[in-house]
């Protein structure tokens, strides 16, 4: 076995805090992966392309002066292979106090169009790959008694509406999986936060498609505020604030008008 | 078998680190750990009684092996006061078994909460180190498990190289099985004890120095924040006739520690009330207080047990020192460079707004393990309290701390060092002795596979 260590060693004066981001060079989850470098943190970075990630990797290693940041390339549909790379993750960054769900896909099928297989990949990645993932790490964390989760859903989750019935239910699901974990968890003292942005300028939003950019933030102010709610161990998070009202607003209008509506 | 994933601590609450815990009962499960990390690809360490105040017995990620459950004393032999133990037996267990026969072990740490196996693989020393050497001087055999699960056997004249080097090793090269140990004859279940102050850091050297022929322990209080009033603690054996009682004074409800305050408060509740005082102010008040105290000379005798193990007095008393904990950074100086170096590290601290809490000193002479951290000269341990606001002010200190104390020829020591890097570890043990070191640990242990956080801070290349 050759030593695998090569982030610096966490001591009382220089306290690492560990963490890992799936999907980590997306436009959110890259933001968030600089934004947790610039704040101290040691991380494994996962996501398919390991070109990408070792870019992203020297970019924040190079800003903080040492080597803080470790990619991985790995699939989040590769099932099998999760509880393997997890416990080689977890041992080379010496802990884990952190855990990011970032990955996530969207299709935009046409407004009468049905397509399983586009589905069926945002299933995966969007809900199937974050269920893998946490099935590992919510026991480890249940069994320290500490940790925090973090879960990238989406405000595309709270109603099912007529424009994306595959991406709606894939949120869905992960939003109730989230609640779910929340309420096994937080007895046991670990915090799982659910995020859910509106519309953030990303590559998602320049796909054929995508609907009209309203309300948008930025990936780094996504970011922030995400770090936000790390800080103050929040539980659900609209990005931005006001999509919060809004779906207070949407949750409420009554079917018989729903159907009707247009969006 | 079962792990249970954990979120273990330093004994200072200033470090946290997960691992898989695994509690071997025999020396088949410590085998079965080893076949399993290597499976899994993880490696192992050993934890005792989780009292080092750095990373020794951490091991983020990995196996940690908690020998607690292996604590049976194995064999007592009373009349030639030799005792064979598990590792996980604490040196609690072992005064208590063995002092009602008219022994005590030869070398205590500050706590009696720490395990045989801790102690061996730290090579821990007392209040006596100048006379008696470390822990591992009073080691007549040890056997210990390689990571290959094959059985070592190991005595100064057996396997001479292993012995030096597993006694003061922190559990890199095997894993202790059972550990023989020589104890000391008794006449009485008290000391002598001598208590006079210190007016200067020079003062308090020189009563040190000259008082360690004269008796069986001596210790110093420094207080750090005025820099130089102390108070000293010498203490003798009674010899026999001394003691009227010895039959008395050697059974355990007569040693045993109060756990009340004046008969009513209960001293577990205690560092709860010390917190408010864990402040520079507060500290400065204490320790005048206890200087002003201190100014009568006395004599007086006192139960071994308490004498020895003051951390213990006061329950729980790190966890005063707040969320952030503490750290403790013990220097080991040549008798000739102490003064210079130390009055240079306390002005410094006292200049940078850092004062130590608590400054120990001990007279110490060197000894002929590998890793040895003691030489002829004086060692002084100084209790940082963490904030999050002073941990990079802390940390430069400390690393000038490093530079003088390199430069006066000093040692440290790793049960106590928490921000010792590679390089000044190099520095003094030198070259020659980490690679030996090295290749004895590639000999016992070619695939790394015992490795702790100190490990990885410290020895790894």
């Amino acid at each position: 076995m050759t030593d695998p260590y090569k982030i610096p060693p966490s001591t009382p004066l220089k306290p690492r805090k560990r963490t890992i981001v799936i999907g980590a060079t997306g436009g959110i989850g890259a933001a968030l992966a600089r934004k947790l470098g610039a704040q101290g943190f040691s991380m494994a970075l996962v996501d398919r392309e390991l070109k990408s990630l070792q870019v992203l990797c020297d970019e924040i290693n190079k800003q903080a002066g040492e080597t803080v940041a470790l990619p991985y390339a790995q699939d989040v549909t590769e099932y099998k292979s999760i509880s393997h790379s997890l416990s080689k993750i977890i041992a080379e960054l010496g802990g884990l106090e952190l855990f990011i769900y970032v990955a996530g896909v969207i299709y935009f099928p046409g407004p009468e169009e049905y397509n399983f297989q586009q589905d069926l990949k945002m299933v995966e990645v969007n809900l199937l790959g974050g269920m893998a993932w946490l099935s590992e790490v919510a026991p480890l964390f249940q069994a320290a008694k500490s940790g925090q989760i973090v879960g990238v859903s989406s405000v595309a989750g709270d109603r099912g509406r007529i424009g994306n019935p595959g991406y709606n239910a894939s949120k869905a699901a992960f939003t109730s999986y989230l609640e779910s974990l929340r309420n096994r968890l937080t007895r046991h003292g670990v915090n799982v936060i659910t995020i859910k942005p509106g519309m953030v300028r990303t590559s998602m939003l320049t796909l054929p498609g995508a609907p009209r950019p309203v309300l948008t933030v930025s990936a780094e102010q996504a970011a922030d505020r995400i770090w936000k709610a790390i800080r103050k161990r929040q539980q659900v998070v609209y990005v931005a604030g006001i999509w919060h009202w809004i779906m207070l607003v949407i949750r409420h209008i009554p079917s018989f008008l729903f159907r009707r509506v247009s969006f | 078998m079962t792990s249970d994933f954990t979120q273990l601590e330093n004994f200072g609450h200033s470090l946290k680190s997960p691992s898989y815990v695994i509690q071997p009962h025999t020396a088949e499960d410590i085998h079965q750990a080893f076949r399993y990390a290597r499976k899994a690809g993880l490696t192992v360490a050993a934890r005792g009684g989780g009292r080092s105040y750095n990373d020794a017995a951490l091991n983020g990620g990995g196996i940690i092996l908690d020998s607690s459950v292996m604590n049976r004393i194995l064999k007592w032999d009373k009349v030639k006061g030799r005792v064979v133990c598990e590792p996980g037996v604490t040196l609690q267990q072992l005064w208590q078994r063995v002092l009602p026969d008219g022994w005590w072990p030869p070398v205590v740490s500050g706590t009696m909460f720490t395990t045989l196996g801790g102690c061996l693989a730290a090579n821990i020393h007392g209040k006596n180190n100048f006379r008696m050497g470390p822990i591992g001087e009073h080691v007549l055999e040890f056997t210990a498990m390689l990571p290959s699960g094959a059985r070592v056997l190991c005595s100064p004249s057996r396997n001479a190289d292993l012995f030096h080097s597993m006694i003061g090793g922190f559990g890199l090269l095997g894993i202790f099985l059972s550990i023989t140990l020589q104890m000391k004859k008794m006449q009485s279940g008290l000391l002598e004890v001598h208590a006079w102050p210190t007016r200067t850091l020079k003062d308090q050297l020189t009563s040190l120095e000259q008082g360690a022929p004269r008796f069986d322990y001596i210790v110093g209080w420094l207080d750090t924040v005025t820099i130089g009033h102390g108070q000293i603690h010498a203490a003798n054996y009674l010899h026999s006739g001394q003691d009227p009682e010895p039959q008395k004074t050697m059974q355990l409800s007569y040693q045993n520690l109060p756990s009340r305050l004046f008969g009513v408060f209960p001293k577990s509740l205690l560092h709860y009330f010390m917190t408010p005082f864990m402040t520079n102010i507060g500290v400065w008040g204490i320790n005048t207080a206890k200087y002003v105290a201190s100014l009568r000379s006395h004599t007086f005798r006192q139960p071994h047990a308490a004498f020895h193990f003051l951390l213990d007095y006061v329950p729980f008393w790190e966890q005063s020192y707040g969320r952030a904990g503490l750290i403790q950074y013990q220097s080991f100086l040549p008798k000739e460079t102490a003064l210079a170096a130390w009055t240079e590290m306390l002005a410094l601290a006292k200049a940078r707004g850092l004062p130590a809490y608590l400054g120990v000193t001990k007279r110490h002479r060197p000894d002929k393990f590998l890793l040895t951290h003691a030489l002829d000269g004086f060692s002084l341990a100084l209790d940082f309290k963490v904030t999050d606001s002073n941990r990079s002010r802390l940390s430069a200190l400390l690393q000038e701390f490093d530079r003088i104390v390199l430069n006066a020829g000093g040692r440290f020591y790793f049960a106590k060092n928490s921000e010792t890097t590679k390089a000044t570890a190099q520095k003094f043990y030198g070259k020659q002795t980490l690679s030996k070191f090295l290749k004895l640990k590639k000999r016992c242990d070619p695939q790394r596979i015992l490795q702790s956080d100190l490990y990885r801070r410290v020895f790894a290349e």
